[in-house]
Parts: structure tokens; sequence; C-alpha cells
């Protein structure tokens, strides 16, 4: 009998005990961030709006290698390949479509030139879904995103004008294969 | 016969007006209470609630009741017509009848009845059979499992709602409720009635269907029980049905327990100074507030327990309390009025 009386005191006081402490929350801070008028704190390395960024030279980085594109998981964005006149690869086109994207960051991390970038912008909402197919003039910034110093072209051994084979930074001359010295 | 006179009329005609008046003050109480509730359950939660459309948010319900009037009022094809137009119909009239008994003030009430808790116990029975119209209608499972439990919890619950009332009865010696709150001038009725108070508490709950005693509806489990397939105005019916219970149980409860219109008098001292005027609306109004944020805070608080506890609770706790509540009542009415020399 006590114990029964007990249980039903204890219970009920819980219940009490609970709903006093769930009124205490009305003095409590409010955790949610007013968004349009307060900004959220964005890290970094948040992964928003892709872009492209250009090298230390204000050439594009991209050499259309497609890698981008193959390791996206959902397919959306698109290239194509072509030279111009100083043997430099570019894309003729570039294409992402960001109703697809999922931003995963994959992209990014596939590319060999440090090309493709994702940055902590995500107010890309749109009335339009057509609007959120990003062409290359969307994509391409001036500038040279998170590795300021990278330059493909200067490290690497293809040869275009003005750079000849073996005279990339840290490169030797390529090996004479007709020569007998070691 | 006699001829109706001007004056006659005119009388009907004022009493018709304050019976609109206090309809649609009701409902749209109703339409307000959704957006109260979310902004009052937000602040428990540690957030803001809606509060983006007009001041403070308040035109949120406006906003809302426009989507719903836009929305297409979709029957199943599987679901039973008659019977699934029939019950959002009865979840809401029932409810708004019983508000008729509600003493507002002491010229404020739509009707003032001789059984008027019988009216109201017998409304709310009614209003179940919405629950379960709609649940057996929809012809979908989670439908049909919500008005089993409410089923399984109406007959657990009416009961002991009915018996924490005859205490009250007893002690106005009426089920008159404007007598019931005149009884309670020198002493609010919480005093002597205070396990009846708990009982009613517990059925005024489980009557709203308010969370814990949602389990018809239980979000968590039964994608929205009984409503699952309602949309649109139906839903919404529904939806205004819950808070005009709500707002029923609420005005009940304060008007049964708290003194209705009286000033706080809580133990026949008189607390409120003669010089300033009692006004019986506002103190109606506010008692009645404070029911309803009990309410939300109760919805923010507590779990839901399982249906079977709530049978559990309903006849080993709550009916023998108040049972023993109305023994112990009655035997002391009794002895008081022996020894006062009948």
């Amino acid at each position: 009998m006590t114990t029964i009386l007990w249980r039903i005191l204890a219970g009920t006081g819980s219940q009490f005990r609970s709903m006093w402490l769930i009124f205490l929350h009305t003095f409590h801070l409010r955790s949610t961030v007013q968004y349009p008028e307060e900004t959220v704190y964005v890290p970094p390395r948040y992964r928003g709006r892709i872009v492209l960024t250009r090298d230390p030279d204000g050439q594009e980085r991209c050499v259309a290698c497609n890698l981008c594109a193959v390791s996206c998981p959902v397919g959306c964005i698109s290239l194509q390949k072509t030279e111009d006149a100083d043997g430099r690869w570019y894309p003729e086109f570039f294409r992402i479509n960001f109703s697809r994207c999922i931003f995963c960051g994959m992209c990014e991390e596939a590319c060999p030139t440090m090309a493709i970038q994702l940055t902590p912008d995500f107010e890309m909402a749109d009335y339009n879904r057509q609007s959120l197919v990003y062409e290359k003039e969307h994509l391409l910034i001036a500038g040279v995103g998170k590795y300021p110093d990278y330059n493909f072209y200067r490290l690497s051994g293809v040869s275009i004008t003005g750079k000849s084979k073996g005279t990339a930074l840290n490169e030797t001359l390529p090996v004479d294969v007709r020569g007998l010295l070691p | 016969m006699n001829e109706l006179s001007f004056s006659d009329i005119l009388t009907i005609g004022i009493a018709m007006l304050k019976a609109v008046v206090i309809l649609l003050a009701t409902i749209v109480g109703a339409g307000l209470l959704t957006w109260l509730e979310r902004r009052v359950l937000g602040i428990w939660q540690n957030r803001y609630g809606p509060n983006r459309v007009g001041p403070f948010g308040i035109l949120q319900f406006g906003a809302d009741m426009l989507k719903l009037f836009f929305k297409e009022d979709w029957t199943p094809p599987f679901a039973d017509v008659l019977t699934f137009w029939l019950a959002p119909v009865i979840g809401m009239s029932a409810l708004l009848i019983a508000i008729a008994i509600v003493p507002i003030t002491p010229n404020w009430m739509i009707a003032s009845l001789d059984i008027d808790i019988l009216l109201f116990l017998a409304m709310g029975g009614l209003s179940v059979y919405a629950i379960l119209f709609a649940g057996w209608s929809s012809n979908s499972k989670y439908a049909l499992l919500g008005g089993l439990r409410s089923a399984a919890q109406t007959v657990s619950y009416e009961v002991f709602m009915g018996i924490s009332l005859m205490g009250i009865v007893m002690l106005a010696g009426s089920f008159n409720m404007y007598t019931i709150v005149e009884a309670q001038k020198n002493g609010w009725y919480i005093i002597p009635q205070f396990f009846g108070f708990i009982v009613f508490l517990f059925g005024g709950i489980a009557v709203a269907h308010r969370s814990p005693f949602d389990l018809p509806e239980a979000e968590q489990e039964l994608a929205a029980g009984f409503h699952t397939e309602y949309a649109g105005m139906k839903w919404a019916m529904f939806f205004v049905g819950e808070y005009v219970g709500v707002t029923l149980v609420s005005g009940l409860m304060t008007a049964l327990f708290f003194g209705g219109w009286h000033e706080p008098a809580l133990v026949g001292v008189d607390l409120w100074p003669e010089f300033i005027p009692v006004y019986p609306f506002i103190w109606f109004a506010l008692k009645t507030f404070i029911f309803i944020l009990l309410f939300i805070l109760v919805r923010a608080a507590l779990p839901r327990p399982r249906y079977d506890q709530i049978m559990d609770a309903g006849w080993k706790f709550l009916l023998p309390l108040s049972l023993i509540n109305m023994l112990v009542t009655a035997a002391i009415i009794l002895q008081q009025s022996s020894t006062g020399g009948v």
C-alpha cells in the first residue's frame, strides 16, 4: 500500500517537476538565429557555391580534364575541352546545374589543377529553375581562390608558348635519349 | 397566446446577437490559439515560433487560414463519403454547442439551462464520434488505429469525468452553471473539491484530445492518426474543434473550480479592495487564459503514455479517486446539514 502511494506521489511529483523545468525555459536564451537580419557564421571551408579560379598570371586554371564531371555523383557538371594558340587547354564551355548539385565537394577533391573550388556562399536561391544552370562566365572569378601561389603550367612539364619542356619550376631538362653519358 | 411586443423582440434579438458574438469570438479565438500555441511552444523550446507575419507574427493565423481555404478539398476514392464528410462537422459543432453553457459574465452567456453540466458531458461524448467516424470512414490503417485508440480512451475517461463534477453539483445544489459560479462568491471550489479538480483536469485534457492524451492523433506513430486522410477545410474543422475544446475546457475549469467571473477570494478573505470595480469579463478571460497556457505547457513538457497506461490510470486510479471524492463530499454535506438542525 505504501509503495503504491509512494509511486503515485513520486510519479505525480516528477510530472510537475518536468512541467516546471520546461516553464523555466521562458527565461532562457533563444537559440534561433534570425537569419535575414542576423548573418550566420559560415566556416571558411564551408562547401557552398562552386567557382572556377585563375592562376596568379590571371589565366584560367581549368585544363578541361573532365575529372570533376566524372567524379560528380549527380552528374551536374558538363564541359568541352578546347586548346588555344599557346597550347594551353581550356574548357570551351563549362556548365554546372546547381539545381542538381549536392555540394559534396568531390569535384574540388578530384581537380588536379585546383581550378574548381567551393566557397562559403549559400545564398543562391532562385524562383526560376533554369537560372540555376551556371555557365562559365558565371563560374569564373578573377582571383586565385584558396591557393594563391599555385600555377599549374609553371609546375608541370607541359610545354606551352614561352615555356618549353624542362623550364618549369624544379624541373630538370629532359634526358637526351641519344646521349651515351649516364 | 400572447403577442410578441416590441421589447420582447428586442430582448430576443439582443440575446441572439450575443450568441453570435460569443460563437464568432470562440472561432476567431481558436484561430488565434493556433498561433499562440506555436509561439508559446517555441518559447518553451528556446526558439521564437512564427514571428514574421504581422506584429509578433499574429497574422500567421490569417495566412494559414488563406492557405487552408485554397487547398483542394480532397476526398479519397476509397473513403466512405457520407461519414467522411460528417465527421469534421460533428467534431467542430459538438464542442461549439457546448460553448453555449460557459458563463462568461453574469450577463453574457448563451444558454442557462438546468442541465448545463449534463449538456457538456453529452456534447463531450458526442464529439468522440467525430474521431470514430473519421477513423473508420477514411479506410486507412493509420486513421483506423487512431479511431480505435480514441474509442478505448473514451470508455476510460468519460466515466470518471462525469463523477468528478458531482461533488460540485452537490455543493452548489444545482447543475446550472450560473448557480455554481454564484455559489463560489466567497470561496472557490478548488479548495473543497481539489481532487475533483485533479480528476477533471485529466478528463478535460482527454476530451479536448490534447497531448499527452492525443493518442488518436499521435503524430510520431500514426502519421496524423484519425485525420490522416483529411485536407483543406475539413481538416481545418478538426483543428478548430480541437482548439474550441481547449477553450471550452479552460472556461469550464474557470467556472467550476476557480470562481468564474469573481475576483480572487480563495479562502473567503476579500483580497480585492472595495474601491476598485470588479470587471467580470477580465477575471474570466484571465483565468481561462492561464488554463489555456497550462494546456500548452502540458503539451510542451509531458510525453505521451501508451493507451493501456491511460486506461490503467483511468480505471485504477482516477475512477476510485473521483468516487471517494464524491462519497466524502456527500458525507460532509450530510453531516453539516444534520448538525445544522434540519
